[in-house]
């Protein structure tokens, strides 16, 4: 192994990928435009649940300029069900629905007409029959059947029935001991039990989705732009449902404004326009209007857990019970079934439980389908175990930092296998614990909220920690595979070309790769170029999503870097002396040169090095020619970053309006590349995680009309909602990669949610108060304050 | 088809005839019909500001003017910003204070952001926060485009 002096690793750089988006520069997928391009318009069900009777494409099909109105039994004859990503029992999803609607906003038909408008105004004009059916909407009244069936194959609505987790549990042989549970809640001295909503939320990427597809009869191969966080996976799901070889498409992820999970799903609109495109032989294009985006992007989280917690009097907490009611939506989607599973896995927390029992169920409703959204499942494993823990300290009447300390997985414990399953990798929570009551000034936070009170003031002041399972891999625990792909080419003039597969939407990893490569190669940042989010470019891979792309496409950027530099030292021990054996392990690769071990004085410039690859005469024994190489690799493990956030609430008396007035956050996600990028992911996700606890929130009316349909009625935080976030660190690095990176994307949605409301909890704690579901509706929080909550 | 309206407006300093059908979104005129495609859309309710440009000096919402309400104005796109290859201090407060990350709600809020120091040179956090309240962004929280836009500021 060459030797790698760091000098940009853990640089404040500023992003290579900026001066295109500050200028208005950059090519998203609405700025594609092809010659012959027509345009695809979708019309939508706008009912919950029925039965297609008829469809009238008349007045559609005569207007000027439509090229195709085509349904979804139309559709059916060449463009199968949907694949899924996960092992689970699913029933059938067409792209397009053949006869029935499951949710308000399912496609029914499609337009393709030579402009957008005129689609549009097409798609207006398609007229639908349907026969309604009751809309299954709360989802413990779905389970049980009593609003109708959704799906003929599943007996009440359960889509995943029951699977158990935790102590006594062995799932292989079937077996379910309750004994170790029982056990621990009957010799309890308090156990304690809450019903809890992790509700249902909209990702909202600022783009929506959107796809152009172009294929090229001549040719027999299909191109097509979306706006993915997975190219790749998008190729081969396209190819295989449109009965394309996967060796004739071409998968494109131009800039990508956002994703945060919801564009990791391959949707219906996806195939349509591949299949559209392969029957009309022309290219086109789909873009998603904000308004579908609520009604047919996936939504995220929507948890309902039954939690029985119990201890003793000193603050241990000996046991934990929690049953879990995934509302799905009305089918599964690529990764749907999987989510809740990884709240399941992270029911520890951070904290050594003796026993847990963990139950989960997922049920059909007739609303979009669920699946990954920034935290994807663990947020609201977070929020459950942190607003228990809480509780736990509120009846103790101890500090929560104290009943965490009490219950921490000790640092000498680690790789530490939880209760759960999970094998966590590395941790000092008490450490980051520490730093955030510190940072915070904990004891004069609790001062400051009781000065307050005394001024008749509503605050209150909450902590919570999270773990989170990130970089995501190995292969056994993603059913895409859990690996990453990269090349590297030191091209003739000494730049470097490198490709990933992990393919960004706004995590910079053409800044941090170009550091890690910089650092490598001993060369400047600006003589690196990354390549992404094309599949005819970069070879093979995986995607950005669980918080993985520096933790595992990281690590392969420098695997793939590594076969290329010991190539090049050895062009170089040639360059410098062709008759002496030489030791090419231990050069020094620096400052544009090539140095050999122990000689400082003899080097070979690194352009000159690359030239001379590229025309090796002679060439030196035991080489070809060349600089270029590719890796695969996949972690053994996942990683498990955690932290610690704090926060502190006020309720307006007079109005119920909840203002955050300060948030503080700690987060460790092991070795940090670039610290001004992970300050921002970290900042993006408090936003997300205190918007769910404060003002975001997906609803459906009892009929299954989504009431939250535009940014009107969903809302997604502004500048005004926020205070300045106080962020520090701290670094425990991973063993299971080189880098000891461990992910940080989605961190800030796990702790800052319960955070918030535990302060909010505490802030009315006078009113009798022990749980609020969130969000914290101002409405909400008045009843509370003036009708005790009724 | 409806009828084609003649309209005359100035863009990026460039006079730009064209006939536009009634209903035709300044957002869709300036991204279709001149290929400016820097201005985006993020939403179809005037909420998020993606489609943020200066007419005749004072930021708007693109998508919620039609092209024919703009015949005789001076309109300014993300394009136009930054004289003669040069960053304007706002394009590189966003740049050095790591003020976008998806970069997709980022032509907005620079143009907001540019409206907001021209009315107040000198703004507060708060003041900042309430100027850019208009636009939407779901990657950075808004902190760095707070200290983006005092960048700005401060650099004049």
């Amino acid at each position: 192994m060459s030797v790698v002096t760091p000098k940009m690793i853990g640089t404040r750089v500023k992003r290579r990928e900026d001066p295109r988006l500050i200028t208005g520069k950059a090519t998203y997928v609405d700025d594609i435009k092809l010659t012959g391009m027509l345009h695809l318009a979708f019309k939508r069900s706008d009912i919950a649940h029925g039965i297609i009777k008829s469809i009238d494409v008349t007045a559609a099909k005569a207007m000027p300029g439509v090229e195709l109105v085509i349904t979804g039994a139309e559709l059916k004859e060449f463009l199968p069900p949907m694949p899924i990503g996960t092992p689970f029992p699913s029933p059938d999803h067409y792209s397009v629905a053949v006869d029935r609607v499951r949710y308000q906003g399912e496609p029914v038909a499609v337009v393709v007409a030579s402009d957008r408008y005129l689609a549009r105004d097409a798609a207006d004009a398609i007229l639908i029959e349907y026969e309604m059916l009751p809309a299954s909407i709360d989802v413990e009244v779905s389970m049980q059947g009593k609003k109708g069936i959704i799906h003929e194959a599943f007996p009440n609505n359960l889509a995943v029935p029951y699977v158990p987790g935790g102590t006594g549990v062995d799932p292989v042989a079937g077996i379910v001991d309750n004994t170790a549970v029982d056990n621990a809640f009957a010799e309890a001295d308090f156990v304690l039990s809450q019903r809890m909503m992790n509700h249902r939320l909209a990702p909202t990427a600022m783009e929506g989705r959107g796809v152009v597809a172009h294929y090229e009869p001549g040719k027999d191969h299909l191109t097509i732009w979306s706006s993915t966080q997975n190219p790749h996976i998008l190729k081969t799901f396209i190819a295989a449902l449109t009965g394309t070889p996967d060796n004739q498409v071409r998968a494109i992820a131009p800039e990508v404004g956002g994703g945060f999970g919801c564009k990791i799903n391959i949707y219906g609109e996806d195939y349509v326009a591949a299949a559209l495109s392969k029957k009309l032989g022309k290219p086109l294009k789909w873009i998603e209007d904000r308004s579908e985006a609520f009604q047919a992007t996936i939504h995220g989280r929507d948890i309902l857990a039954y939690v029985d917690i119990c201890g003793k009097n000193d603050g241990k907490v000996t046991g934990l019970k929690i049953k879990l009611i995934a509302d799905i939506g009305a089918y599964n989607m690529i990764l749907t079934a999987a989510i809740p599973t990884l709240t399941m896995l992270m029911l520890n927390g951070t904290y050594n439980i003796p026993a847990i029992r963990a139950e989960l169920t997922e049920v059909f409703t007739n609303k979009m389908p669920t699946d990954a959204y920034r935290g994807a499942g663990r947020p609201e494993g977070t929020y459950f175990v942190e607003r228990a823990m809480d509780m736990v300290a509120r009846h103790l009447k101890m500090d929560p930092a104290e009943v965490k300390r009490k219950n921490f997985i000790q640092p000498d414990q680690f790789p530490f296998t939880t209760q759960m399953g999970a094998i966590y990798d590395s941790g000092d929570y008490e450490k980051a614990l520490n730093l955030a009551l510190k940072n915070a000034n904990w004891e004069g936070m609790k001062a400051e909220r009781d000065r307050a009170r005394a001024d008749g003031r509503i605050v209150g002041i909450g902590l919570a920690f999270y773990v989170e399972v990130c970089g995501l891999g190995p292969s056994s625990s993603l059913p895409t595979g859990g690996w990453e792909y990269s090349s590297v080419t030191i091209e003739r003039s000494g730049k470097i070309t490198a490709t990933t597969g992990a393919s960004p939407h706004g995590q910079g990893n053409e800044t941090t790769f170009s550091q890690m490569l910089a650092d490598q190669f001993g060369v400047p940042m600006g003589d690196v170029t990354i390549l992404h989010g094309d599949t005819g470019v970069v070879k093979q891979g995986i995607g950005t999503f669980g918080s993985r792309s520096q933790a595992v496409g990281g690590t392969v950027l420098m695997k793939a870097g590594e076969k290329v530099k010991d190539k090049m030292a050895k062009f170089a021990a040639a360059m410098m002396n062709s008759n002496e054996e030489m030791d090419t392990s231990e050069m020094i690769f620096e400052g544009g040169r090539i140095f050999a071990k122990g000689s400082p004085g003899t080097s070979v410039g690194f352009g000159d090095v690359a030239a001379f690859a590229y025309v090796p005469v002679p060439l030196p024994a035991g080489l070809d020619p060349g600089l270029s190489d590719q890796a695969f690799w996949e972690p053994s493990n996942n990683t498990y970053p955690f932290g610690c956030h704090i926060a502190m609430l006020e309720i307006d008396r007079d109005t119920g309006e909840p203002t955050l007035l300060k948030m503080v956050a700690v987060d460790d996600c092991g070795t940090v590349i670039n610290p001004l990028i992970v300050e921002g992911q970290v900042h993006g996700g408090l936003a997300q995680g205190i918007g769910q606890a404060m003002i975001e929130e997906v609803v459906y009316d009892e009929d299954g009309q989504l009431l939250t349909g535009s940014f009107m009625d969903y809302a997604i935080p502004r500048a005004t909602d926020f205070p300045w976030f106080e962020l520090d660190k701290t670094v425990t690095p991973t063993p299971v990669n080189p880098l000891g990176a461990k992910g940080v994307g989605e961190a800030g949605t796990l702790g800052s949610t319960p955070c918030i409301v535990n302060a909010a909890v505490d802030a009315l704690s006078g009113f009798g108060v022990t749980h609020i579901d969130m969000m914290l509706r101002p409405e909400k929080l008045w009843r509370i304050m003036n009708e005790g909550g009724k | 088809m409806a009828n084609q309206v003649s309209i005359k407006l100035k863009v990026n300093g460039s006079e730009q005839a064209a006939e536009v059908a009634p209903r035709t979104l300044l957002v869709h005129f300036l991204r279709e019909q001149l290929g400016l495609t820097g201005t985006h859309i993020g939403c179809d309710t005037t909420q998020c500001g993606a489609c943020t440009v200066m007419v005749d000096g004072k930021s708007a919402k693109s998508c919620t003017l039609f092209a024919v309400q703009a015949d005789g104005s001076d309109v300014t796109t993300i394009e136009g910003i930054g004289a003669g290859g040069e960053l304007h201090p706002m394009q590189e407060g966003f740049w050095e204070e790591h003020g976008l990350q998806c970069g997709y709600c980022t032509p907005g809020m620079i143009i907001s952001g540019i409206h907001l120091l021209n009315e107040n040179k000198n703004p507060s956090d708060q003041e900042i926060r309430e100027g850019i309240s208009g636009n939407f962004c779901r990657c950075t929280g808004y902190q760095h485009i707070v200290s983006a836009i005092k960048y700005a500021a401060k650099k004049g």
